[in-house]
Parts: structure tokens; sequence; C-alpha cells
């Protein structure tokens, strides 16, 4: 009797190709959906509440109060442009540093090492975030290993400030640089290097007119890693920032208190990688993720 | 119909609170604010088996950070509740949580304890049913932080000071008062430190207090839009002199050993362990005097559990676990008989516990309103809300 039922339901789902199809995404859209974009437009929503201020409970009523005081509010316009030249910085040193890493991964060392170069670079993600956070604020300190290293130079570590948010941030996420620009130059045929070189280019030349632009969207994918990690890091910076605020320590310290100004701020992050997203997609990197 | 409804609200009411009678909330006529009508329980019922607190990290020991120091099994064995404690970090948190009313009982410092009171989140406390409430120093009982009109809103756990702790080898000479820390901040530039919180504009504000008499503050919590505006202009120009800005007090013993700060606000605890680690490090009470903090633990006024909260109330200003608690977190004892049971002799003493000329120079965190806490009328103070922002902008 089951067993029948159980046939004629696969029988159906076997002549309808469509209903087979969307019964299979509807729960992984369902939740992509409710708890993804949704979270996302409860977000958007509860900015435009307020909040009582004193017993800090939400008030519930429409207001665009809160993204009028973030954009005529000096001191959020700074933090949020202060971030985004965060994850700028962070971006370009990760590209630089990346680069030749991953060229030197992909393309010369032997298939022999190249595995456990692979392995090596993997081998920080494996460690806490604040572990190395906080390694970073011994090596950063004052009289320090990294004062003690550039004494002999007559010269003096950054302290804690914004220069070591950035030096932080590029280690943190360096290693999603490397891996995509390490994919996209193992696929580079080696053919077209040597073309280049028949040709008479010199290596810079097939640097910028052959790898460059075959590689070119591996390091936009890579950078979106490193940029929207960047824009939203709030640990680091209280770790090894000084008295430094980026956007998200700004969200944070919201977030108990005044939850519809800190939504407000969380937008600003959001809108800034959805642009910055639009702009990677042009260039045609999004199709290789 | 109405009248039904209201029998049988009473009812489900009477269970945790006793119903109707209030005057508790007489209309301000010292500035004060008026609290949401709730009145204390009168009896104690049975207890519920169970019990929900917020408390500070270190508040509700039960022997998993360290094995000797424990009060929340006996206080199980003892009354039948199970204590399920949430530790909060910040006093805006202890607020956040206790809206949820999934919580009994909150360790509440000062400028936390208002805001529920006015939310209508904690509710009055009958101290005759907390036996070990007489012995509280009485400098403690009823004061504007935990208590409106004189109607008790909790029990005071216990209360330290805001220090200035400094670098014996790279200060000269030793500082006595916080103009080191802001208007010869500077002689220090990159290695001031300082509380991370808005908070901590109070502490400008006393600095003001003795500096500036023609500002006329009275009470570093209750500042008008003038006063207001130049301890935010003192604390910006410190900024320029500030090397980080803490609030997790491990990350500011670290800064003080390595030296990447040298002088700044600190607590006692934090003093006695930077020392511990052979941090050359004093704390002082500046000539000014200083802000600091003295919790409360108050009742939700969705208690599910109320019996059982009293009966933690009781048991954590009871002598013998007020000096344990006191001990573990570094800070002076609220029970005048705890001192007998600390397990180091000096330590009432270290803590300044019956000090009352020490603490006559500290004035508590407390929650700023528009009705200035000083009692003036004339004029309006400004809300925590807007110091919150300030306090963004001064960091920039």
């Amino acid at each position: 009797m089951n067993d029948t039922f159980g046939r004629r339901i696969a029988g159906m789902l076997h002549r309808r190709p469509r209903l087979r199809l969307s019964l299979l995404l509807s729960a992984p859209l369902l939740w992509l959906v409710l708890a993804y974009l949704g979270s996302l437009a409860a977000l958007f929503l509860s900015a435009f509440w307020t909040t009582d201020p004193f017993t800090s409970d939400v008030v519930k009523s429409w207001s665009p109060d809160n993204f009028r005081t973030l954009l005529t509010t000096s001191v959020y316009r700074d933090v949020a442009l202060r971030s985004l030249a965060v994850a700028v910085a962070v971006t370009v040193i990760d590209a630089v540093i990346a680069f030749p890493i991953a060229f030197y991964t992909a393309r010369v060392a032997s298939p022999r090492y190249r595995h456990l170069l692979v392995v090596a670079i993997l081998t920080p993600l494996w460690a806490s975030y604040l572990v190395k956070a906080y390694a970073w604020r011994i090596m950063l300190s004052e009289g320090g290993p990294l004062d003690w290293l550039l004494k002999p130079l007559g010269l003096h570590g950054p302290g804690y400030g914004l220069p070591a948010v950035i030096m932080v941030l590029a280690y943190l996420w360096l290693p999603y640089m490397i891996l995509p620009i390490h994919a996209g130059l193992e696929q580079l045929p080696a053919n077209l290097l040597d073309a280049s070189a028949d040709l008479g280019a010199r290596t810079w030349r097939t640097f910028r007119s052959v790898v460059l632009p075959m590689v070119f969207p591996s390091i936009a994918a890579g950078s979106v890693f490193t940029f929207s990690l960047s824009l939203g890091d709030y640990i680091a910076v209280q770790i090894v920032g000084g008295k430094t605020q980026l956007i998200g320590n700004l969200v944070y310290s919201n977030i108990t208190l005044d939850l519809p100004l800190a939504a407000a701020l969380g937008t600003v992050p959001v809108a800034i990688i959805v642009l910055y997203l639009l702009a990677v997609r042009r260039s045609g990197a999004l199709a290789a993720i | 119909m109405r009248l039904t409804r209201t029998l049988v609200a009473c009812t489900v009411l009477a269970l945790a609170t006793a119903c109707g009678s209030s005057g508790s909330s007489t209309d301000s006529s010292n500035g004060a604010f008026t609290p949401p009508k709730l009145s204390a329980q009168k009896t104690l019922g049975k207890t519920e088996g169970t019990v929900n607190l917020i408390a500070w990290a270190g508040y509700a020991e039960d022997g998993s950070n360290d094995k000797s120091v424990d009060w929340v099994t006996p206080f199980e064995k003892q009354t039948g509740c199970k204590v399920n404690t949430k530790v909060a970090g910040t006093s805006d948190e202890m607020v956040s949580l206790m809206k949820t009313g999934q919580y009994d009982a909150v360790s509440a410092s000062g400028d936390a304890s208002l805001r529920l009171i006015a939310s209508g989140d904690a509710t009055p406390v009958n101290t005759d049913l907390v036996p070990n409430y007489k012995n509280i120093f009485s400098s403690l009982k009823l004061q504007k932080w935990n208590s409106v009109n004189g109607v008790a809103y909790g029990i005071p756990h216990g209360r330290g000071a805001n220090l200035l702790m400094y670098r014996t080898d790279k200060v000269s000479p030793a500082p006595t008062s916080w103009s080191a820390v802001f208007d010869k901040s500077s002689a220090y530039k990159g290695h001031v430190t300082a509380y991370d919180s808005a908070i901590y504009i109070a502490d400008a504000a006393l600095y003001l207090m003795k500096s500036k008499p023609s500002l006329g503050i009275k009470n570093p919590y209750a500042l008008d839009q003038k006063q207001f505006d130049a301890a935010v202009a003192l604390l910006k120009e410190q900024n320029a002199n500030v090397g980080e800005y803490w609030s997790d007090y491990l990350k500011e013993i670290s800064a003080f050993k390595s030296g990447d700060s040298v002088i700044g606000t600190t607590w006692q605890v934090i003093a006695n362990l930077a020392q511990s680690e052979k941090a050359k490090v004093k704390a002082i009470l500046p000539s000014e005097g200083s802000t600091g903090w003295s919790d409360t633990w108050m009742i939700s006024a969705k208690a599910k559990h109320p019996n059982c909260a009293y009966k933690w109330l009781d048991w954590i200003v009871s002598p013998k676990v007020n000096a344990q608690v006191a001990e573990w977190f570094g800070e002076a004892p609220s029970d005048s008989k705890s001192c007998d049971y600390t397990a180091d002799k000096t330590f009432c003493a270290t803590y300044h516990a019956a000090d009352e000329p020490y603490w006559k120079k500290v004035h508590f965190w407390n929650t700023p309103i528009p009705q200035c806490l000083d009692g003036r009328t004339n004029v309006t103070c400004v809300p925590y809300a807007k110091w919150v922002q300030a306090w963004t902008e001064i960091k920039g």
C-alpha cells in the first residue's frame, strides 16, 4: 500500500521535472529569503524606528531621523570615510603582497612543494582570530618586538592606531587574497607566456598585457573578501587601534542602547559593499567565483 | 467586565506582588522623575526552584572558574533554587537584557539602575524580606541610584572608586590631581588612557567642578548644556593625548605593563593585579575626589521566580558570601559584618570598606536625566542618550 503510494509520487515527480526542481530548491531558497534577505530587510526597517532617550526602549514609530543624523553629524561621516579608506588600503596592500606569493606557489614552485605551500598559506586560518590579533598587540607594544627590530635602524614601531589596524587587517585577510590569485594563475596557460616572449615582450610587458588581464577577475574576487571583511571589522580595531573608531565600533557601541541608530549605521557598510559588488560585477570577476 | 479583569489580573499578580496599594511614587519635588506605579512584594512565598540572574563577571561564581570560589552551589543546596547566570559586559547590555523579561534579578550599576526603574523593568524591593539588609553600611542605603523618593529598588552589593593609576618610573612628579590627565596630559602624549564609556564624561565634569568653579557644577551627573559642553571640550582636548581607551581590564593591565599607557583611570582590582604582575604602578585617589560605582541587586518587575530572587539577594549580602564576592572581584563589600570573614585580614582596609571620609569624595555612577539630579529646577540637564552621542564625537 505504502509502496504503491511512494511509487505514484516518484512517477509523478519523474514526469514533471519542473515540480521536482522547485521542490528541491524550495527549502534552500526559503532559507535564503527568510534568514538572509529577511534579516537585511529587518535591519533596514528597524533603522526607521526611534528609542526612548532615557529607558532605551525601542519606539516603533516611523521616522527618518536616524538617517538624517547619519548624514548631518560630521563624526559619522568621518568614521564612514575612515572605514572605507581602511578597507581600500587593506585590499591594495593584500593585492600587492599576495600577487608575488601566489605567482611563486602557482607557477614557480615545483609541483611537489606547491601543495605544501598552499597548506602553509592556509595554516594561519586555523588559529583563532583573537589569538592573532592579541599577538599583534604584543608585537606592536611599546618596546615590543617590532620596536626592538626597528631600533638599530633608528626607527620606532607604529604603536597602536590606524596604521596598526591596517597592518593587522592586511595580515588577517591575506590568505583570502592569495588563494583566488593562486587559482587564477594556475589556470593561466604557459604557452601564452611563451608566445608573449617569442613576440619580443619583456617581463614587465608580459605581466601588464598578458598576466594581469587574465588574473584580474581573481584579484577582484579576492578583493571582495578583503574589502568586505575589513569594512565590517570592529574587534581588531579594539585590540590594536588605540583610540581609532571604525563603523563597526559605532554599530557595536550603539547596539544595546540605540538599536535603530545601530541599524542605520549598519546599512552604511551594506550600501558600500553593494556598490562595490556592482563595480566588481562590471569587471566580470564574479563569474570567476 | 472591567472589574473582573482587574480582579483576575490582581490574583495573578498576587502570587508575586501585592496588589493595589502603592503610595511609593509621589510626585517629584526634589527633581526626581516619577517611576511607573509598582509595589514591592509583601511576603515571601514558596521558592520556585530556579532563579535567572544577570550579573557582572565574578558576581555569581559556581566554582567553574576556580574550584575554591563558589558561593552558588551552597546557595542552591540551601534554598533549592537552581541558579542560571547570564554574564553581561556593560551596563547597557544589562539594561537590554532586563527588557527581555526573562531574568529575575540583576546586579545593576548606578548608570543602569535608574533607567531600569524608569522603564518599569525593575520593581521596588521590600527590604524587610532581606534580613541581612540591616548590616549594610548606612551610607549605601536609599541613595539616588538605588531608590526613588525613599523607596528602595534594590540591595547594595559593593562599591569601588575610579582611581588614578600611573607608572611610578615614567611619571614624575607623582600626580595628586586629575589635572595630570586633563590640563597637563600633553606631558604624556600618546600614553594617557581613559575609561571607554560615555559615563567617563562625569570624570571631566568632576575635574571642572574643582578647577573651574565658575561653571557651578554641583554634581558631575547633573550637567546643563553649558557645563556639558565644557566637559566635552575638555575631553576633546584630552583625546589628542590619549593612546587608547579601555573597557576590558586585561587590556589595561597589558598596556600599563608595556608602558603603552603610563597614566589614566583605573579600578583598585586592576591596580592590584598589575602590581602582582610586577608592573611599577600606583593608584591614588586624587585631591578632587573621584567617580565610582556602587552596584545594586534589583528584581525584575516581570520576575517569574521572585521568591528565589529574594533568597539570592539575601544570600549575596550575607557577611560570608559578601566577603567572598568582594575579595574575588576586588571591591569594597556592602555588608558591615563581612570584614570579619575576608581571607586577607587587611582586605577591608585596602578597599576602604568602612572609610566613610574616603567615600564622601566618591561620586557614584548615576544615570543623567533631564531633571537635574542636583535639584536644580530652572534648567534642564543633558540626558544620557546625549552623553553617548557626545562620547562618539569625542573619540572622533
